[in-house]
């Protein structure tokens, strides 16, 4: 694996080609690890059909989210279908039902309703994509910290991780949403800031802990590996699959929280699925139940979809990383 | 246990000091304070607006009012709501606080009793079309989007088939007349429900006594008895027909956050159950011959019962979270509603002692949970 470092006091370039080819060899050895390793998981994710469904579900918003800008640019005229300022001039009466030209009908405001949903996809994943960084980014870093350095710093993240967990986050946001002007980035940095400081850092902790007595990384100290060497480039990597794995989740909480506080009407965005139904209620138009149906089945049924793929997505996920969950006869 | 107890109520107080003072310090950090609604005025001259300022205490530095704000919040003054303007905020929480309580109570019990018995069903019999179907509506429940849930229940339930009220606490045409305010009628129904349960529990507990099972038989007659016994007691009393009313009002939205929140339950216990199937007492116990039932509930269930018990924080945090929207939707006037009222107007006391409210009760049932596991694992006791 790892190639004979020249001594001397001035390295010849022959040494200098060698201890470069041996790098480039040692990265390419790895990256195959890590193909290999991908390619088993995959396998195991593909093979559930929870993990098939959600990978289905999930692409199928993304592709959405993409049609949009492209539908706007050259096939939709925005005065007409703009998902904030655009007006549909053809109908008379406003929350107009499916037609050819409004495939999922106007809102009350007389704006494309198709248009609104696809624009909302792409904010969608940008604020989960985003929170779910910023949590895993966090925990993981404070779930590898806590566990290698122990004592004081281990007992300040997890009673701040304790104090995280016992807040209830929508109402904290519906306390904060009161204070300042929340708009997508700061709602998806304090999910993302609740979340890595609060449950996954737990998690990714205790997996840390038992990664942290494992021989390898006797090893690395022996070797004369320093602290820093040892918890970025051996104990990280190995919270990776877990850190995906709560990804997916966060994900979920924070389409899901972003969905409540818009329909709450508290939210600084242009358009998202929650706002969309905050309008529907808002005009009256939801207890006319079936009659426009088109006001909240697409939004409603896209959170929920959105939401059980990405928490399905998880479930096939820890399947991959938790062997004693997958079935006995695999 | 009990150097356990004293240990986490102590933790419990030292985070409630820190959740009132980082709210505290939050209302300092955002433009503009209590008395620019009144300084704002173009008409007051300046030294109005001093003296407004100073009736508030804003002329003081910061650390001045955050001791003022410490000192009156333990002891129990939680100014006065501007919303409601003469009424104190703690007068105002303490006519909403029970019906969260009794909302957000009711729907974790019952959903975690369903929760664990579903969840414990799948795990047993793996790879049916049962499990594929209760984990796929158990997710689509647990994600769904609530308040389009929770509409869409109103629609059914309230709208379409007219069995139960849209929303509100109480019917005023039934009310009208009534010589007894709503909360003297909820208060004494909550007393029943209490006494009601007490008396389960001694039964239970006497009844254990004569056997390792309690005969159902025996049981289910006299715990039948004594909800009669209420039933009759609430008929003769007069307010019956009110109190029939709350509850009228009360069914939706309690049953509307038992669907949401048993998914999760039941998918950790089917979880759990997975890992603890395959340890080795469950073999020797199916080894031994013991009936399938028995297998399942007293050797497999018990111990995958430890697991879901720490993650009841979780699903308690969720079903308080999920009391706020519920509440909201149902216009259900408890301190979800008032917190997201004051949030709106603006009402910054009401806010501040709506999230206290909600902080102390997650925190009383973190604490809850750490005690119940601490008793349900003998492991720990002894560390």
């Amino acid at each position: 694996m790892t190639t004979p470092v020249p001594v001397g006091p001035i390295p010849t370039p022959e040494f200098e080609v060698e201890l470069g080819r041996g790098r480039v060899r040692f990265v390419l050895a790895r990256l195959r690890l890590m193909w290999r390793s991908f390619r088993s998981g995959w396998g195991i994710f593909m093979e559930s059909r929870m993990g098939r469904l959600s990978l289905f579900t999930i692409v199928a918003f993304a592709l959405m989210a993409a049609a949009h800008p492209i539908l706007m640019a050259f096939v939709w005229d925005p005065a007409t279908y703009d998902p904030v300022t655009g007006y549909s001039f053809d109908q008379v009466e406003q929350p107009a039902p499916p037609s050819w030209k409004h495939p999922l009908g106007t809102d009350p405001l007389g704006r494309d309703v198709l248009s609104q949903l696809l624009y909302s996809t792409r904010s969608e994943f940008v604020l989960g994509i985003t929170a779910a960084l910023v949590t895993v980014g966090i925990a993981t870093f404070v779930g590898a910290v806590a566990a290698y350095y122990g004592r004081l710093l281990d007992a300040f993240f997890m009673r701040l991780a304790d104090l995280i967990i016992a807040l209830p986050a929508i109402s904290l946001l519906i306390v904060l949403s009161a204070l300042f002007h929340l708009n997508l980035f700061y709602l998806a940095l304090i999910i993302g800031v609740l979340g890595g400081f609060g449950g996954t850092a737990i998690i990714l902790k205790s997996q840390a802990l038992s990664i942290k007595v494992k021989p390898f990384i006797e090893a690395a100290r022996v070797a004369g590996g320093g602290d820093f060497h040892i918890i970025f480039v051996h104990i990280i990597p190995h919270l990776l699959p877990l850190a995906l794995l709560y990804m997916m989740f966060t994900v979920t909480s924070a389409i899901f929280a972003e969905a409540v506080l818009s329909f709450l009407g508290l939210l600084d965005l242009r358009m998202s699925w929650g706002i969309m139904i905050h309008t529907a209620n808002t005009g009256g138009y939801l207890l006319g139940g079936t009659r426009y149906w088109w006001l909240i089945v697409p939004a409603g049924a896209s959170i929920t979809l959105l939401c059980s793929a990405f928490y399905l997505a998880g479930r096939a996920l820890d399947e991959v990383v938790n062997p004693r969950l997958r079935r006995r006869n695999d | 246990m009990t150097g356990y107890l004293v240990r986490r109520t102590g933790q419990m107080v030292l985070t409630l000091f820190l959740i009132i003072t980082f709210t505290f310090f939050l209302v300092q950090a955002q433009p503009g304070d209590y008395a620019s609604f009144y300084v704002l005025n173009p008409d007051l001259p300046p030294e109005v607006k001093d003296q407004i300022r100073a009736a508030f205490g804003l002329d003081k530095p910061a650390w001045q009012q955050y001791l003022i704000h410490l000192k009156n919040t333990l002891t129990g003054n939680l100014g006065v709501s501007f919303g409601n303007f003469p009424r104190p905020v703690l007068d105002v929480l303490a006519e909403r606080v029970p019906r969260t309580l009794v909302l957000f109570l009711t729907a974790t019990a019952v959903s975690f009793y369903i929760g664990f018995f579903l969840g414990k069903a799948i795990a047993w019999r793996r790879g049916g079309l049962f499990e594929y179907g209760a984990t796929i509506s158990g997710a689509m429940l647990f994600t769904a989007f609530t308040p389009a849930f929770a509409l869409m229940m109103i629609w059914v339930f309230a709208f379409r088939l007219g069995w139960f009220p849209v929303g509100k606490f109480l019917d005023p045409l039934v009310w009208r007349g009534a010589d007894v305010s709503a909360n003297y009628v909820f208060g004494n129904m909550l007393l029943s429900a209490a006494a009601f349960i007490t008396f389960a529990l001694l039964v239970m507990l006497f009844l254990k006594r004569f056997g390792r099972r309690v005969p159902s038989v025996v049981a289910l007659p006299i715990l039948l008895g004594g909800a009669l016994v209420i039933v009759v007691a609430w008929t003769l009393s007069g307010i019956g027909g009110l109190a029939l009313d709350i509850v009228k009002h009360m069914v939706l939205p309690v049953a509307t956050l038992t669907l949401i929140s048993f998914a999760g339950t039941m998918l950790l216990t089917r979880n759990s159950m997975l890992e603890t199937i395959r340890e080795d007492y469950v073999m020797a116990a199916r080894a031994k011959g013991l009936p399938d039932k028995q297998v399942r509930d007293r050797h497999a269930a018990r111990n995958a019962m430890l697991p879901i018990v720490t993650s009841l924080v979780y699903s308690l945090i969720f079903a308080i979270d999920g009391s706020v929207i519920i509440e909201s939707v149902f216009s259900w006037p408890g301190t979800g509603l008032t917190l997201l009222e004051a949030v709106r107007s603006e009402d910054l006391p009401l806010v501040m002692g709506a999230m206290l409210f909600i902080g102390t009760l997650s925190l009383l049932a973190h604490v809850i949970v750490d005690v119940l596991y601490v008793y349900l694992d003998p492991r720990i006791r002894y560390q």
